[in-house]
């Protein structure tokens, strides 16, 4: 049967892995090669890397990453952050990324979806969803989170299914960094919604919070950084309590 | 001089991946990727990986006349296809309509939207991402070290249908059993990534830079009663 997917989420500025509360406030969680190597040898069902870096100058660095773990990880790598054109998406894959996550460009153009999904096979094309409740209703917002764009979470996760996209990354932007569990009503309308699999982020603050996204929330795959960054849960532990709980996982 | 394993690029998708878990596996031997001809047709071993849709493989294999070539590896030395790599193998992909290279007699089909849930009533995704178990139908000398029903990585809408039961070499559930491997002579093909499913993975990369078709029986004395 397939296993559900436990994916640690590295983010990483300036060679660094960091991670934010609600997006701003900044902490060092170490060298993302080390990092990856220990998530793999937890077993690890995937690594996604989002480069969060601010400044065009150190673009570069995440490809020099992504080359030194994809020569000793061997684990599916997802990397996102900063992907503007079909030009980026093919930097990525040749430095060993197997998915490319494309977020706030994938609103400025949509065709980027298609065009990238079309070369290299929807398989490698990963969008990811930055929401938050406004009202009765989810909204889209990119720009790591500051820009509103008016966009229905739901009725966007369909247009990125039907442009070509593979899978949907989605983050509940209230509940990223709360620690107080996925916004479950959030991911399963959306994953009710597409065919194609969805990673439920933002928010994990225990290991039940990662049931309750496989089994309420409906994700094919959960995403979580600090609870495994900070020593908080091992991969391993959190992969035992998940079948514990009824949930198929690769041990 | 002629390389020990070329790794066939057709620009269909990543192919890093696949040559750097050779290279991890095989430190010693020369691993090119490569689309020309007569550096394939040269090589000790052929690895035909490939991602992305059944037609435009097929049409990029054509656009780099490589079409003959690939059929002449697959009938002379160690062939390992992976993911589309396997599936073209096959005669005809429902993945627009596509002829196919027709080494293997059978077809490629789509997860049919109406079986795609689980015993549950839950809605089961497409594409089929992620470890899934696979069990081996038939010993061969690249199982050999590899658990019954370990977890490979997948990611595919389309999963072939050999016409001849004797193929197939391992299959998983989702929801139904479908062929997952396929084995005869010289040509092993595999609907999973061996390249990014971790130690069974390199497991099976390992047996495939070593295995030697012409003396299968003796890898099988070699790797004891499992190979009756």
């Amino acid at each position: 049967m397939l296993a559900k997917r436990i994916i640690p989420c590295l983010d990483v500025t300036n060679g660094r892995v960091v991670k934010g509360i609600n997006f701003v406030e900044l902490k060092d969680a170490g060298d993302p090669v080390e990092i990856a190597r220990r998530y793999n040898e937890a077993g690890a069902d995937e690594l996604t890397f989002l480069d969060i870096t601010a400044s065009s100058d150190n673009r570069d660095l995440i490809l020099h990453i992504i080359e030194a773990v994809a020569s000793e990880v061997f684990i599916p790598l997802t990397v996102g952050g900063g992907v503007r054109e079909v030009g980026d998406v093919q930097r990525l894959l040749n430095a060993g990324a197997d998915k490319v996550s494309i977020n706030t460009s994938a609103v400025v153009n949509p065709q980027l979806v298609k065009d990238a999904a079309d070369r290299y096979g929807s398989q490698c094309i990963v969008v990811a969803i930055d929401s938050k409740r406004v009202g009765d209703h989810w909204e889209v917002f990119t720009h790591g989170g500051r820009k509103a764009t008016g966009l229905d979470a739901i009725e966007w996760a369909k247009k990125m299914e039907s442009l070509g996209a593979g899978e949907l990354l989605l983050t509940s932007m209230d509940r990223d960094g709360t620690k107080s569990g996925f916004d479950l009503e959030l991911t399963r309308a959306i994953s009710d919604a597409v065919d194609i699999p969805i990673i439920a982020s933002g928010g994990v603050g225990n290991l039940q919070h990662l049931v309750d996204g496989v089994k309420q929330g409906r994700a094919d795959a959960v995403l979580a950084a600090s609870i495994f960054h900070f020593g908080e849960y091992g991969i391993d532990e959190a992969k035992k309590y998940m079948k514990q709980h009824g949930i198929e996982v690769r041990l | 001089m002629s390389v020990d394993i070329a790794v066939i690029d057709y620009g269909m998708g990543n192919l890093r991946s696949v040559s750097k878990a050779i290279e991890h596996v095989a430190p010693a031997a020369s691993v090119v990727v490569t689309s020309d001809p007569a550096v394939i047709a040269a090589a000790g071993r052929v690895v035909f990986p490939g991602q992305g849709a059944a037609p435009d493989c097929m049409r990029e294999i054509d656009a780099r006349g490589l079409r003959q070539t690939i059929i002449d590896a697959a009938r002379s030395k160690p062939f390992l296809g992976i993911c589309m790599g396997m599936q073209v193998l096959f005669e005809h992909s429902e993945e627009g309509d596509t002829a196919c290279l027709g080494i293997l007699p059978g077809t490629v089909q789509r997860f049919p939207h109406e079986a795609m849930h689980d015993d549950r009533g839950n809605k089961l995704k497409v594409p089929h991402m992620g470890w899934n178990n696979v069990h081996q139908a038939a010993p061969h000398p690249l199982w050999v070290g590899i658990e019954e029903g370990a977890r490979f990585y997948f990611v595919h809408s389309y999963f072939v249908q050999p016409i001849s039961p004797d193929v197939i070499a391992g299959f998983s559930h989702y929801p139904f059993p479908f062929t997952c491997a396929v084995a005869t002579g010289n040509i092993f093909a595999v609907q999973f990534h061996p390249e990014k499913s971790q130690n069974d993975g390199l497991t099976l990369l390992g047996n495939f830079v070593t295995w030697n078709p012409g003396e299968r029986d003796t890898a099988c004395d070699m790797s004891g009663a499992a190979c009756a």
